[in-house]
């Protein structure tokens, strides 16, 4: 079971631009859409409100982790078992099960490649997901083969 | 389209233990592997061609029913055991929730440094 999540954006930015972007908390902000209430730390807890449109009532806590810069910003932050409104707000959040995000900078002939990792999803126990929806014979079978790739890994 | 996932994602998911970690094993792996065609099988026929004894491939199969990803039946004197897909389903679904979250953050970052 791959539970990671593993992102490749190139941008045309030098590396500086590319980090600034990522690890100033005011322009973190701006594109992931999150208010914080100051800059990141690494060892401390980040804290905000989330200012995307439906989940404004959907609090910003992370800690961060790694700050080397231009290569490496980490932060683990929480999955909460519900964004619905009510049931978030009811929710003890202080044991939401929490994954690790990887942020990782390196600089290419046009700008900077940007690698996004999140991993841990191994964390998050069941009754934190999702209810089983209707299965497409497609994507099971796309499922299987991904589950042999790793068997054929791991053997 | 958000608010689709929205509602998914707050559906109400029934409580089970944690089946990513359950399959975080490669004997579990191969066990599911083997199941995955949907025909059940039953201990002995899980244990052939394995290195480890019954009563560990056993245990291993106990730990994937208590998640349920497989049940048991009885047939006769053996148990039977059958794949059930659908908490990796589950996991698949909140991993393409999470990821494509970040294709539009990723998305937001590209034209917030290039625009």
């Amino acid at each position: 079971m791959n539970d990671r999540i593993e992102k490749r954006i190139e941008l045309k930015a030098p590396i500086s631009r590319v980090w600034r972007a990522v690890t100033d908390y005011r322009e973190f902000g701006e594109w992931f859409r999150v208010k914080l209430n100051g800059p990141f730390v690494p060892g401390q807890v980040s804290r905000g409100w989330i200012t995307y449109p439906g989940y404004e009532h959907v609090k910003w806590e992370a800690v961060v982790q790694k700050m080397e810069p231009e290569r490496l910003f980490s932060f683990t932050w929480p999955h909460p078992s519900s964004f619905e409104k009510a049931e978030y707000a009811q929710a003890d959040h202080s044991k939401d099960p929490a994954t690790l995000v990887e942020f990782r900078f390196e600089k290419t002939a046009g700008g900077t490649l940007l690698v996004l990792t999140e991993s841990g999803f191994d964390n998050i126990p069941g009754d934190f997901r999702l209810e089983a929806f209707r299965r497409n014979e497609g994507g099971w079978a796309e499922q299987m083969k991904n589950i042999e790739r790793y068997v054929a890994k791991a053997a | 389209m958000l608010q689709k996932q929205r509602s998914r994602l707050t559906a109400r998911g029934k409580a089970h233990a944690p089946a990513f970690a359950a399959l975080g094993d490669e004997t579990r792996l191969a066990l599911v592997a083997k199941l995955s065609s949907g025909q059940p099988r039953s201990i002995s026929q899980l244990t052939k061609g394995s290195k480890l004894t019954r009563q560990a491939i056993t245990k291993h199969l106990r730990v994937l029913e208590n998640v349920g990803i497989v049940h048991s039946a009885h047939a006769g004197r053996e148990s039977l055991f059958e794949f059930d897909p659908t908490p990796i389903d589950e996991m698949i679904e909140y991993l393409d929730f999470v990821s494509e979250q970040w294709d539009h953050a990723l998305a937001r970052l590209k034209s917030f440094i290039e625009d």
